[in-house]
């Protein structure tokens, strides 16, 4: 690194034709509070995992290298054909690499951005991998909170400001207009909500998982969240009767088939009266799985199901709206039916 | 064999790239390619080659002296607990989220205290034999610490802290980096050194006890510097490879069977074939597909056809 800043400067003294890609680099802080040098003009993102793909793509899909992983076949038709051809790269995260390091830098990206709950784990692997590859690694904190602060962020990288600003209002206003209608509801009104994930929906967010964010952002109870502050954790049948939650809420298809015929999940007085529902999750989950912006229309989505008075409107607009915006390509009427087809 | 190791991989270079790199390093000259070309080589393919050749060495040579040691063909570096007590630490650095370096020195740190465990509850048994008490409280001691990685797994967030240690457990050396290096070379050195100069009295150790203290030899001091020698290396190479089988249980029947059980013979071969082992598997591992495969899966898969094609056609007895 230090090398080619010293080579860019002769050059630069001497007036010959640039030797490295880029002479004027910029310094960018992190989430981790990490200062990283990045060059100018970024044309090349590689990203670290699945939620900083879907930021990336969102905000600046033409600087998006490739996916973390593999499309499954339901999942493509809602994205714009040519951004879905992209390779899938592997994963470079601290959760389980899969991405060749030298896969990486053959596809030589100006920044390497990942988006997620942030630890010092994962900074330290980031650091390694900046050392190692000499590219920039960027980490993003991916709390509701910040979430429009992220995609400002992702403009200022990718240089497509003015787009950002567009993302980061719409979320601030989505944001808002969930939060303003919730503050209305009294705190007796509000349902204790139960997620379950996996395909035994025993796996749920404890309180400030960023799984169960949607349901603590909308002042929903997270049953989950006597169990302590963390990430996911595995719980028992038991142990979620005793909870004896208003509603249930799940990702999984097989979870939400079986528990709705199942006499344990059935000896549940939410699931008896089909207070569960199944949250859409093509092409990416509407509540986590992976966590990043997807979740906003999920938020909509599970605004609408906890408090169906309070937002009486048709989620159809919405969905259309967003998942032009996120994923460029409009919906079809049927992908519409299919995804809020167990939508109340 | 490391020219061609360096000259396959996801980033294409070739030998001929390699071989002017290298030419220029040593020169101080230009060698006037991408410099992208000189950071795979040095940061990403180099640590990994050096990681792999030592690794590989270390867990070998560990191998052959326990097997000389405990006179069973079926011990591996990780008969008194040391991969056990590596993966607790290591798990534990993963659950506790903490950074890179801490969990290696966890991970090194609890190989070393295992082991130390075992042979403090070992010695403290009086009035059986002291090689089956030692490997007894080898199994105990490390079925205990499985028993903890397998709680902490249970417990770790399924999303973020679980696949970073399924994968540690697999074993990988994805993620070598110079200073993985330069931290385990010294390590190994001082583990290998005093095996190298004990060779003649290890070879005695295989007798009974009676028989090499008839011949002179305190069998207690020379097990258990080989205990702390073969510990020291496996400790150091598994805190940055995660757990990889396989490796010191069956190099050292092939060394045998290239060379007989002679140890100041078998060491040097295992160590050579240990080295060449991972460092051809590893390649695999990284070039087979564009994705990382794990090395604990791929060294048996490559590893057992090999061995028993070598049983097979095997001429010189090696017990």
């Amino acid at each position: 690194m230090r090398r080619r800043t010293f080579l860019a400067a002769a050059a630069a003294a001497t007036c010959l034709p640039s030797l490295g890609r880029s002479q004027t680099r910029r310094v960018v802080t992190d989430a981790m509070g990490r200062r990283v040098e990045l060059p100018e003009r970024v044309e090349r993102i590689y990203v670290a995992g699945p939620p900083a793909s879907i930021l990336v793509f969102a905000v600046a899909p033409d600087k998006l290298i490739g996916w973390s992983s593999a499309w499954r076949e339901a999942e493509r038709p809602f994205i714009a054909k040519k951004y879905a051809d992209l390779p899938a790269l592997g994963r470079l995260t601290g959760r389980g690499n899969t991405a060749n390091v030298e896969v990486v830098l053959r596809a030589k990206p100006d920044v390497i951005i990942d988006y997620g709950t942030v630890s010092p784990t994962i900074a330290s692997l980031a650091e390694r991998v900046q050392q190692q590859t000499g590219i920039p690694y960027l980490l993003l904190d991916g709390d509701f909170d910040k979430m429009a602060d992220a995609a400002t962020r992702i403009g200022t990288i990718a240089g497509v400001e003015r787009h950002a600003q567009e993302w980061a209002r719409y979320i601030r206003e989505t944001l808002a207009f969930v939060s303003q209608r919730v503050a209305t509801v009294p705190p007796e009104r509000r349902p204790r909500v139960y997620y379950g994930r996996g395909p035994l929906g025993l796996t749920t967010g404890r309180a400030g998982s960023i799984n169960v964010e949607s349901i603590e952002q909308l002042g929903a109870i997270n049953v989950a969240a006597v169990m302590g502050r963390g990430g996911l954790v595995q719980v028992s049948v038991e142990q979620v009767l005793l909870w004896n939650p208003d509603v249930v809420i799940t990702i999984d298809p097989n979870f939400y088939a079986m528990a709705r015929v199942h006499p344990l999940w059935r000896a549940l007085p939410a699931v008896e009266a089909g207070r569960i529902y199944l949250a859409p999750n093509v092409p990416f989950g509407w509540i986590d799985f992976p966590p990043s912006i997807n979740r906003l229309i999920g938020l909509r989505w599970l605004a609408r199901v906890l408090y169906p008075q309070v937002f009486p409107e048709d989620l159809r607009p919405v969905v259309r709206e967003f998942y032009t915006r996120c994923y460029h390509q409009a919906p079809t009427e049927a992908q519409l039916d299919e995804l809020l087809r167990h939508t109340p | 064999m490391a020219i061609v190791a360096f000259s396959v991989g996801r980033f294409p270079i070739s030998v001929g790239d390699f071989l002017s790199v290298l030419w220029a390093g040593v020169t101080g000259g230009q060698h006037g390619l991408d410099p992208t070309v000189e950071t795979v080589i040095y940061q990403i393919r180099g640590p990994r080659v050096a990681a792999a050749l030592l690794i590989g060495a270390a867990l070998a040579g560990a191998g052959a002296a326990y097997q000389n040691m405990f006179r069973n063909p079926l011990v591996s570096p990780d008969i008194l607990g040391v991969s056990a007590g590596a993966a607790m630490g290591a798990v534990l650095g993963i659950f506790l989220s903490l950074n890179v370096i801490a969990i290696q020195s966890l991970a090194f740190a609890f190989g070393l205290v295992a082991v130390g465990l075992v042979y403090v509850t070992a010695n403290a048994v009086r009035g059986h034999d002291p090689l089956l008490v030692l490997v007894l409280a080898g199994v105990v001691i490390g079925s205990l610490l499985g028993a903890c990685v397998a709680l902490m797994k249970y417990l770790a967030d399924p999303y973020n802290q679980l696949p970073a240690i399924t994968f540690w457990l697999l074993g990988s050396l994805a993620s070598s980096a110079p200073q993985d290096v330069w931290s385990t070379l010294p390590l190994i050195f001082v583990g290998l050194v005093p095996l190298w100069l004990l060779r003649w009295r290890v070879n005695l150790l295989s007798l009974d006890d009676e028989e090499a203290r008839a011949l002179g030899v305190e069998t207690g001091k020379v097990r258990i510097t080989v205990i702390v020698a073969a510990t020291l290396m496996t400790a150091a190479a598994v805190s940055i490879s995660g757990i990889i089988g396989w490796i010191g249980l069956v190099i050292p029947h092939f060394a045998r069977m290239l060379v007989g059980p002679d140890f100041s013979r078998l060491l040097p071969t295992s160590i050579l074939l240990g080295a060449a082992f991972l460092l051809g598997v590893d390649t695999l591992a990284r070039t087979v597909a564009r994705i990382e495969i794990p090395l604990g899966v791929l060294t048996a898969f490559v590893g057992t056809p090999l061995f028993l094609w070598q049983l097979a056609t095997a001429r010189r007895g090696w017990q």
